[in-house]
């Protein structure tokens, strides 16, 4: 079989392989490091059970939606406690309760955000107005 | 199949009793549950809050250039200082008595009344303008009378700055952070770009049991502003207003503000 201007479709070709592959190879074996949210705060370390205000698993997939509810009962019908399932309280609030335990914004929060590819300041945008702790970094 | 007339009633009285039976069965299983969100037992609480500001007292305090009511606001609420009078932010703040009473002064005031500086904030009005035009009600009513700001929800059309005939609202043009002049209130956010801001009545103080800033820095010295229920004839706010004259800045609008003058 013969293709006409053979050699000049099969260079094309290869650059166009090349060039359309160049993210998967480039990057090959150099996988962003996963998150590793640090739990290790004065306020944490200094508990001696080691419990938010939902288990872990629940926090990880439903922080968003326990924040939004506070966020509501908070500012639209002025009830400021929770009372979680085990009975404990505590006061809705991401900058003066949440912040508390967890004052390492960096090493917690940005740490999944980032990884999710969520834009610093765009999503989630609470820190536009929310102040967060300072750390020393 | 037969059935008599007798044995089909009976059963229909049964299937009666059976649905009725639900709402009970409701609030059987609903006593089981803790209630999950509940209101600080420390806040203080009122059926409609409001405030009386002593003019006199507040002309009399001596120093013209007293502004210790609003730093107090303005440091707690991380209010900016923009700088331009075109832009700035303000919670509350002072007006000469000849603009904030336009509709009751005369050509033949005493003195330099006109020109005497009346403090003026948000009047938390019962019929709220500005609560009425938020298209995304972002400003809402309190049961407690207080017009709030959800500032998640506000989308900055300043629909409500139009609606509001006290000029009691300020728009952020520009990110407020680095603006802020006094040190930064880590307990409180600040606003971000975009969303319209006012006095809220120190609902955040309320809410942990405290008085608003202003009121508080103000009577350290001298009785010169009062706040209270003015549901409740005991509160201090009716107390003055049953022995003192007030005034309330535009009445003939029927918002009905909940900021009194007393004079």
């Amino acid at each position: 079989m013969k293709i006409y201007d053979g050699k000049y479709i099969l260079i094309g070709l290869v650059i166009f392989i090349a060039m359309a592959t160049f993210p998967i190879w480039f990057s090959h074996g150099k996988a962003a490091p996963p998150p590793d949210p640090k739990l290790d705060t004065p306020v944490i370390n200094q508990m001696p059970n080691k419990q938010c205000v939902l288990s872990k698993q629940e926090m990880i997939t439903g922080h968003m939606q326990l924040l939004n509810v506070w966020r509501t009962r908070v500012v639209r019908d002025d009830k400021r406690v929770y009372v979680a399932p085990d009975g404990k309280t505590y006061d809705m609030s991401l900058q003066n309760e949440c912040m508390k335990c967890h004052s390492n914004k960096s090493q917690f929060c940005d740490q999944c955000h980032n990884y999710a590819g969520l834009q610093q300041g765009v999503t989630p945008y609470c820190w536009n107005c929310h102040i967060a702790p300072k750390e020393n970094k | 199949m037969e059935t008599s007339r007798r044995s089909f009633l009976k059963l229909g009285g049964l299937c009666a009793l059976g649905l009725g039976s639900l709402p009970i069965v409701n609030a059987l299983a609903k006593t089981e549950t803790s209630p999950e969100f509940v209101a600080n037992p420390r806040a203080l609480t009122a059926k409609r809050w409001g405030m009386a500001i002593d003019l006199k007292a507040c002309w009399e305090k001596g120093k013209p250039e007293c502004k210790e009511c609003s730093a107090a606001c303005h440091t707690i609420h991380n209010v900016p200082d923009i700088g331009n009078p075109q832009q700035e932010i303000k919670w509350i703040w002072t007006e000469p008595y000849g603009g904030v009473f336009a509709d009751m002064a005369n050509s033949y005031l005493p003195g330099d009344l006109a020109q005497k500086s009346v403090l003026v904030l948000c009047n938390h009005c019962m019929d709220a303008p500005c609560v009425r035009v938020c298209p995304t009600k972002a400003t809402f009513k309190r049961s407690d009378g207080i017009t709030m700001i959800d500032y998640h929800r506000c989308i900055g059309c300043r629909f409500c700055m139009a609606a509001c005939p006290y000029g009691a609202r300020s728009f952020n043009f520009w990110e407020p952070r680095g603006y802020i002049k006094t040190e930064l209130n880590p307990t409180y956010p600040t606003r971000d770009a975009g969303v319209v801001e006012k006095c809220n009545f120190c609902e955040e103080r309320l809410a942990v049991g405290l008085r608003p800033a202003c009121v508080e820095a103000c009577n350290k010295d001298g009785r010169t502003m009062y706040f209270g229920d003015l549901e409740d004839p005991d509160s201090e706010v009716r107390k003055v207003l049953a022995v003192r004259y007030s005034i309330k800045r535009r009445p003939e609008l029927g918002t009905g503000p909940s900021v009194f003058y007393l004079i």
